[in-house]
């Protein structure tokens, strides 16, 4: 687990459920391990609207959008809010994020369909990363790999003040531990 | 009693013959797969009812969703599309399949609930469950006192059925985990008068099965008799579910939850038990892992019944009884514990209902002023600042109480503040089921 980050590092970041997704230790989860690291969370809360996401990262415009969501219609659902959010030009360079259980098979690729292809799909469709429950090394690595991805990321305060250019990798995963 | 539905008579007949009644969830979006999976928990080794589960966009009126995933990828629902497949169909599948022998719920998680209680009723569903607070707070952002509205309607409109099917609270699970008994129980009785006041008749009061099979036991007893004091003069039941938070990831450690909750069900007296499968925290059950969880459960009732007639007939619960079911044997028999879960639930219950005249009323104010309060719940209309801790026994403890009129244990621990804090509480029921010998966590997340 990585400690507290510096100031210059500390993002804003919105976190949210999906439309019909009712889950929501999930996201008081992810809001917490989020503030553990020193980053600044809108939890935009469960069944959250398309548009209510949209209308949030068009005034906010955080760092990161954080997608959370494990009642299965993620595939769906997370396909429809990305394409909507690509085609709004002030976020189309905005970092966004899913993860959780996303499809109703559990990695089971019972019609054939694995998470991999899942994971393709959705980055294809806009997301910067995939971080799926049933994916190698389940959850916690999940969780893992999301921590590396934060590290990478810096505050777009601190690439161009006020900009709104994408978020920068930065020194790579790790750095900020 | 010619108005009695057959969901209500088929548990009593149950009960009286000795037999706990068993459930699952289940839902499919085709009907040729709800079909056959109602079927087979038909024909499951087990005294059972059945259950159609809704898909989330059914649940949250969004048509268009569940019409286009029924059309286009009906194996991606994640339960059954009532809407999408109209009542005429469904009529259809539940002439096929129910009976008064094995009538069926509907299992839905709908704030806003009249289209689709309207939709049940004209096609014959035997049972439904839910209510104004269950159904609304964990389940999104419609305000409650929409909820409320909607769901007096919805009662009133399925009490005017010639036979009003039966209805179930949701209120003892709020949000699965990490709410105290005292809360569960107190809105669970509130949601059973709710549905009274609107002129059903048919009614059972759920608890779900928390952390301590002790504190659970005292639950269950004070779940009873307060719903004895304020539902007297009409039939109820009580329905345990098997533990509905964090579930074990391994075989063993869901089979012995599952087990824990079949002999919680006996032993607290519980006429009807809906459980869960090993598939639970990884994905969707299929029909045969549903049919042998059943089945596994009715097993474990029927030694667990067994025992406590041979042993000790009209002794206290608890006292030792030496008895094995096979293939896991709980590793003790639980006494109950005396936290005072009747005294503190009857404090909720009446501080809530002198805030108004009507039930639901009195529940849209106790939300607001704090007097109940769900710990975690994010949603607007719950003031969200009770919290919930395990403590050093293993049970489940308020740590803040906030605005309620009930006072957290001097000796419980702070209220978790970080994301390992919150998921060490959140797993321990997975860690200490998921463990070879369970114990050996007792005590360990105070
Ligand atoms: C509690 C619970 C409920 C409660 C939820 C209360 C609430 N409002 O939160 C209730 C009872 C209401 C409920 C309802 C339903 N549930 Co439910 N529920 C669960 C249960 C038992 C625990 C979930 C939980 O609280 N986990 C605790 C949190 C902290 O962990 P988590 O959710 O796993 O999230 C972690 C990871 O997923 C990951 N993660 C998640 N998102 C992200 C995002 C990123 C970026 C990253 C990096 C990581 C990440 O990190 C998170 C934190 O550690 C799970 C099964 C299980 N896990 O044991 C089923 C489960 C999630 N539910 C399920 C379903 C289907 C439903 C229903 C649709 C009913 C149904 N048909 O069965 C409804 C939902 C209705 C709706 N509109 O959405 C399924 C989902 C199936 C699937 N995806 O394949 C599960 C898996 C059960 C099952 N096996 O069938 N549920």
């Amino acid at each position: 687990m990585n400690g507290m980050i510096s100031a210059e590092r500390r993002l804003r970041t919105v976190v949210s459920g999906l439309s019909c997704d009712a889950h929501l230790w999930n996201l008081v989860c992810l809001r917490l391990l989020l503030e553990d690291r020193g980053h600044q969370v809108t939890n935009l809360g469960n069944t959250t609207p398309d548009a209510e996401i949209l209308g949030a990262c068009c005034t906010e415009l955080p760092d990161l959008l954080v997608i959370s969501t494990v009642n299965g219609h993620g595939r769906l659902d997370g396909l429809r809010l990305i394409r909507a959010l690509r085609a709004v030009p002030a976020l189309s360079g905005l970092p966004v994020v899913i993860g959780g259980k996303l499809g109703i098979e559990g990695g089971n690729g019972r019609d054939g369909r694995d998470h991999t292809e899942l994971a393709a799909q959705l980055t294809a469709a806009g997301y910067d990363a995939v971080f799926d429950d049933a994916a190698e090394g389940g959850p916690e690595a999940g969780l893992a790999r999301f921590d590396a991805f934060l590290s990478s990321l810096v505050p777009r305060q601190a690439t161009f003040a006020g900009g709104r250019s994408r978020a920068r990798a930065a020194a790579g995963p790790g750095a900020a531990a | 009693m010619d108005d009695t539905d057959r969901f209500t008579a088929f548990v009593r007949r149950a009960a009286d013959a000795g037999h706990l009644v068993v459930q699952h969830r289940m839902g499919f979006g085709e009907l040729h797969r709800m079909r056959a999976g109602l079927r087979a928990v038909r024909d499951a080794d087990a005294t059972t009812v059945g259950t159609v589960t809704l898909d989330s966009y059914t649940r949250c009126h969004d048509d268009g969703a569940a019409l286009r995933a029924l059309r286009e990828r009906p194996a991606d629902l994640n339960g059954f599309p009532l809407l999408a497949h109209g009542v005429p169909a469904v009529r259809t599948l539940l002439q096929e399949v129910a009976s008064a022998d094995f009538p069926v719920q509907i299992r839905h998680g709908t704030p806003l609930p009249l289209r689709l209680l309207r939709a049940m009723a004209e096609a014959g569903a035997d049972a439904t469950e839910g209510g104004p607070v269950s159904y609304c707070l964990p389940y999104g952002r419609v305000p409650l006192a929409r909820a409320v509205a909607e769901w007096s309607a919805g009662c009133e409109l399925l009490a005017a059925r010639p036979v009003p099917p039966h209805m179930e609270t949701f209120g003892g699970c709020m949000l699965g985990q990490l709410c105290p008994p005292s809360l569960l129980v107190a809105l669970s009785v509130l949601e059973a008068m709710f549905f009274r006041e609107h002129g059903l008749r048919g009614v059972s009061l759920s608890y779900a099965q928390q952390v301590h099979g002790g504190q659970d036991l005292e639950a269950l007893a004070a779940l009873r008799r307060l719903a004895g004091e304020r539902l007297s003069g009409s039939a109820h039941h009580i329905v345990l579910y098997t533990f509905m938070g964090v579930f074990p990831r391994t075989g063993h450690g869901s089979r012995r939850l599952l087990a824990d909750s079949a002999c919680l069900a006996v032993a607290g007296g519980a006429e009807r038990l809906v459980v869960k499968t090993p598939a639970e925290a990884h994905r969707i059950p299929t029909v045969e892992e549903n049919v042998a969880a059943l089945a596994y459960a009715a097993s474990v009732a029927e030694a667990e019944a067994e025992a406590e007639t041979t042993t000790n007939a009209g002794a206290v619960h608890g006292a030792a009884r030496v008895i094995a079911h096979p293939p896991t044997p709980p590793a003790q028999r639980p006494d109950p514990t005396a936290y005072g879960i009747y005294e503190e639930a009857r404090t909720l219950l009446d501080a809530t209902l002198e805030t108004g005249d009507t039930v639901g009323a009195c529940l849209v104010r106790a939300f607001a002023r704090g007097i109940l309060d769900v710990p975690y719940c994010l949603h607007p209309d719950n003031a969200n600042r009770a919290r919930a801790t395990i403590d050093a026994r293993g049970a489940l403890r308020w740590s803040r109480t906030g605005a309620m009129p009930v006072t957290p244990a001097s000796t419980t621990a702070a209220a978790p503040v970080t994301a390992g804090q919150l998921t060490e509480l959140l797993t321990f029921n997975r860690r200490r089921f998921d463990l070879r010998e369970p114990g050996r966590l007792y005590g360990s997340a105070s």
